[in-house]
């Protein structure tokens, strides 16, 4: 049974259709990116397998079941923007995620947070724009989920944070588990990617192996995304 | 060790090629542990996937093997890695006689060039 799959998912916001008719299926042990310009669907897409908006027509299971209290057992989701509350120090947000999760691997969160020399003491509100998305990926890596959603992890970081983020990823997730990242900046990740997915407008309009692509194509994922989303 | 990879082939074929180098240039020598797949795929900067199935594609080469508990080992039989050491040759030269092709030359033309050239460049290599 696929880890993540669309049926004939549709979602409008009003009249305007921000994903239309998506069929998709993700099989466990993948690492995934679901790439695409701005506004063409992937945060819809994220929102919805995390019930944070419902389906106007179709539906989105995560291993075989609606989004609900035990599909946010088994995902691990990043979203785009801050949620985690700004009063806090690292050492406070890992009591409150350790409160909330059951899989959390405190220790292993211990052991980032001590490596990039982050100061658990120190308060969210304090920490730069760097900082603070380390910090809220740590967390979020270091839940034993079954399924990563990373909404645009690297979007506001240097290169250095990015290449630390990326072996982040790849350094924590179990060969049983799939991670989906949604990003625009794809010569960043899309070595470490098994499968590509294009996504514009609402439709997918590609679902591929790196590999495959590069085979077909001669060309590298950025390359194409390039050529296909011209301006 | 080094991983040179391009961005336009696939990831997987280069791995593969990158592993070989390393084994026929002794950076890993028969018989060495090679590091877990995680760690390869980490300092490599690839898919962990991409990496055990590049691993295995060496294993079904034989220039690798695994052992269940203790993990993947270089072969012992130098002649595998000397097999290795020539078909990359052969691809270099291949791939070289290719390029002189294009550039119109023939047989004896290049044996020639490579007579008068070789002094040159061999000094060249050791300099670096």
């Amino acid at each position: 049974m696929p880890i993540f799959e669309c049926r004939n998912l549709t979602k409008s916001y009003g009249s305007a259709p921000a994903l239309s008719n998506v069929n998709l299926a993700v099989e466990s042990g993948r690492i995934v990116g679901l790439l695409g310009p701005n506004g063409s669907g992937k945060t819809t897409m994220i929102k919805l397998a995390n019930g944070l908006l419902t389906p106007t027509a179709g539906e989105v299971l995560i291993d075989g079941m609606a989004p609900g209290i035990e599909t946010k057992k088994i995902v691990s989701y990043l979203p785009e923007r801050t949620y985690i509350p700004l009063w806090m120090n690292a050492e406070q947000l890992m009591d409150f995620f350790g409160d909330f999760y059951a899989d959390f691997r405190r220790e292993r969160a211990e052991e980032m947070i001590a490596h990039l020399g982050i100061d658990p003491k120190q308060r969210v509100k304090e920490m730069s724009k760097g900082t603070r998305e380390k910090v809220q990926l740590i967390l979020v890596m270091s839940r034993a989920a079954k399924l990563y959603m990373l909404d645009e992890p690297i979007g506001g970081v240097d290169p250095a944070t990015r290449d630390y983020i990326i072996s982040t990823i790849i350094g924590n997730y179990d060969q049983q588990a799939s991670v989906i990242i949604s990003t625009h900046l794809i010569a960043d990740v899309e070595s470490v990617l098994d499968d590509v997915i294009f996504i514009n407008r609402g439709e997918i309009i590609l679902q591929s192996t790196v590999d495959e692509v590069r085979e077909k194509n001669g060309k590298s994922v950025d390359a194409l995304f390039r050529e296909v989303f011209k301006c | 060790m080094e991983w040179q990879l391009n961005t336009n082939a696939p990831i997987y074929s280069q791995l593969i090629y990158n592993l070989k180098l390393a084994i026929v240039a002794g950076q890993y020598s028969p018989g060495d542990r090679m590091p877990s797949v995680r760690d390869m795929a980490m300092e490599a900067g690839v898919n962990p996937n991409t990496m055990q199935r590049a691993l295995q594609e060496l294993e079904r080469d034989g220039l690798v093997f695994s052992q269940r508990t203790s993990g993947r080992f270089v072969t012992e039989e130098k002649s595998m890695i000397e097999d290795a050491k020539r078909s990359l040759a052969e691809e270099q030269i291949r791939s070289f006689l290719g390029s002189m092709s294009r550039l119109g030359y023939g047989k004896k033309e290049i044996i020639a060039l490579l007579e008068s050239g070789t002094e040159e460049a061999m000094t060249t290599n050791a300099n670096i």
